[in-house]
């Protein structure tokens, strides 16, 4: 391997567990990152003329320890410069006696500190997301960018933001203790799920860009499990993440409109992401501790395992919905489950739920519900009601393949039918 | 680290609470200050008189102008402070939730402010 493909290979693979530990040895990101910058840079001028160290990883890390020596004895009036000078200092003097070792014997893993941290409610949902992307992913700032279609700029402007205020407002370097733990755990699986579903179902970007971003999305959410094996929650994420994903190559028609599970090619569904999912729901339910991510996974696996649509175990969903409802009784959750409810047979009560959230005002910008509706009106042969509600969901719909999709639908309904 | 928390609420709300109530909430106030004190992260808090006391001042070329009223008309209102030395960020947000000005309005939480700060600004 060439020294840069090296470089890069380091940068994608050790990215966060290097940051993650000089962070927690110089308490400052922007200097972290600076030491590490500088670090990068030295490899690439060493190591095609000495050759690639036997543990590169540990190379930066040390290297990027000394550069931030350097740097801070620079900064004449640094804030707790004498503290971290003698810690970076007591850090290098270890070092002289340590063997090459395995990066995970040489390197301290710090990733779990890191996570919560970047994830800490202090800070808004962006930047949890996209200090989350840039410190424990191996993705670049112009790559996040791209994904999340900002200028480029702009999210420099978020990260560098989002790390003063972690410095300046004394957001601490830290795994919560147990009495915040559970909540903050929250907001470290969302930010998770929020990079997924922007892969996943996002209205615009290449599918190249979606496809990485899911792919970082279920990588974080393997580091949590191997982080942190007893949190249920962590698991169940994992599991519906794997679950949705290994349906991705069926979802679409080849001019990008979507395929309603009913009728995707379950073949084109990917058996070792299934499997996996599958083993991972068991592992979490097994836990006894049930919660939302564990649930919306047992019904994804519930789909996995139907070898047609028509074998779906339906009323098993719905029931499943139903204690989803009990725990967080948002209006998207009651409407998955008034589909379950149809679904599993009783049509006019589905359809009284979803009626019940239309007379509620809930969700009038959802392009879902008026589609669910109208694929219950259509069942129900209600074809002028039916007619209205994929009107209504045409005109919600952002989306170019699901427009197409809804039109088309809408289009079904013959002139013989409204007669 | 220094923080201080600045109580937000509406001074006029649409229904003001009854004689009774005020002295519910004055006692959960003197509770919470008897709490931090005896934590020994206490250094200072008191409530501000309302808006209608207060006038601003801007001196402009040597000029002293005041104004009337607060810096900005708001619904919720500047009505006190507490300052407080506790470890880190989570420490702070937790006194703020133990605050009975953010169970009825809002509590902003903001550092203060130390030498060594201005002097790496």
């Amino acid at each position: 391997m060439t020294a840069s493909a090296e470089v890069a290979r380091v940068f994608r693979e050790e990215q966060g567990r290097i940051l993650a530990s000089l962070i927690g040895s110089v308490r400052d990101f922007e200097l972290a990152e600076e030491a590490l910058m500088d670090a990068y840079e030295r490899a690439l001028e060493t190591w095609p003329v000495r050759g690639v160290p036997n543990n590169p990883a540990a190379w930066i890390t040390r290297t990027a320890r000394n550069r931030a020596i350097d740097r801070v004895r620079r900064r004449s009036n640094w804030r707790d410069k004498e503290p971290v000078l003698a810690h970076l200092l007591s850090l290098r003097a270890e070092e002289k006696q340590e063997k090459e070792g395995t990066v995970a014997e040489v390197i301290p893993d710090e990733r779990l500190r890191l996570v919560f941290t970047c994830c800490h409610p202090a800070l808004s949902a962006e930047a949890r997301v996209a200090l989350t992307l840039r410190t424990l992913g191996g993705l670049t700032t112009p790559e996040i960018a791209r994904a999340f279609l900002l200028p480029e700029p702009t999210l420099a402007q978020r990260l560098v933001r989002a790390k003063r205020k972690i410095r300046d407002a004394g957001i601490p370097y830290r795994v919560p203790p147990p009495e915040l733990l559970g909540e903050r755990l929250q907001s470290v699986l969302s930010v998770v799920y929020l990079v997924f579903n922007e892969g996943y179902s996002a209205s615009a970007g290449s599918a190249v860009v979606r496809r990485d971003l899911c792919a970082e999305a279920i990588r974080l959410a393997r580091l949590l499990v191997e982080l942190m094996p007893s949190e249920p929650e962590s698991v169940g994420l994992l599991a519906l993440m794997l679950l949705h994903d290994s349906r991705r190559a069926a979802r679409e028609d080849a001019e990008g409109v979507p395929i309603l599970m009913a009728e995707q090619d379950r073949g084109q569904w990917d058996r070792l992401q299934i499997v996996e999912g599958l083993e991972l729901v068991e592992r979490a339910l097994r836990m006894g501790r049930v919660g939302p991510y564990q649930l919306q996974a047992a019904v994804s696996a519930l789909h996995a395992r139907a070898t047609t649509a028509e074998e779906t175990d339906w009323p098993q969903i719905a029931a499943l919905y139903g204690v989803l409802e009990s725990m967080n009784p948002s209006a998207v959750v009651r409407l998955n489950r008034a589909v379950a409810i149809a679904l599993a047979g009783d049509v006019l009560e589905g359809l009284r739920r979803m009626d019940l959230l239309v007379e509620e005002g809930r969700l009038t910008d959802y392009v879902m519900l008026p589609s669910a509706r109208a694929e219950l009106l259509r069942r129900l042969g209600r074809w002028q009601e039916a007619r209205d509600a994929y009107d209504q969901a045409i005109d919600l719909c952002a989306n170019a393949g699901h427009r197409t999709l809804l039109v088309r639908k809408r289009a079904a309904i013959s002139a013989a039918q409204l007669a | 680290m220094q923080y201080m928390l600045l109580i937000y609420s509406n001074e006029k709300p649409e229904n003001p609470p009854a004689p009774e109530e005020w002295g519910k909430v004055m006692s959960e106030y003197m509770k919470f200050t008897e709490a931090i004190k005896s934590e020994g992260i206490m250094i200072a808090g008191d409530a501000l008189k309302g808006t209608d006391t207060a006038t601003t001042v801007r001196v402009r070329d040597g000029d002293a102008m005041h104004t009337d009223g607060p810096f900005a008309e708001t619904k919720e209102a500047l009505g006190g402070y507490y300052l407080i030395d506790v470890p880190d960020l989570d420490a702070a947000l937790a006194v703020a939730a133990r605050l009975p000005g953010s169970w009825y309005g809002s509590v902003e939480v903001r550092p203060v402010m130390m030498p060594e700060d201005y002097q790496s600004a």
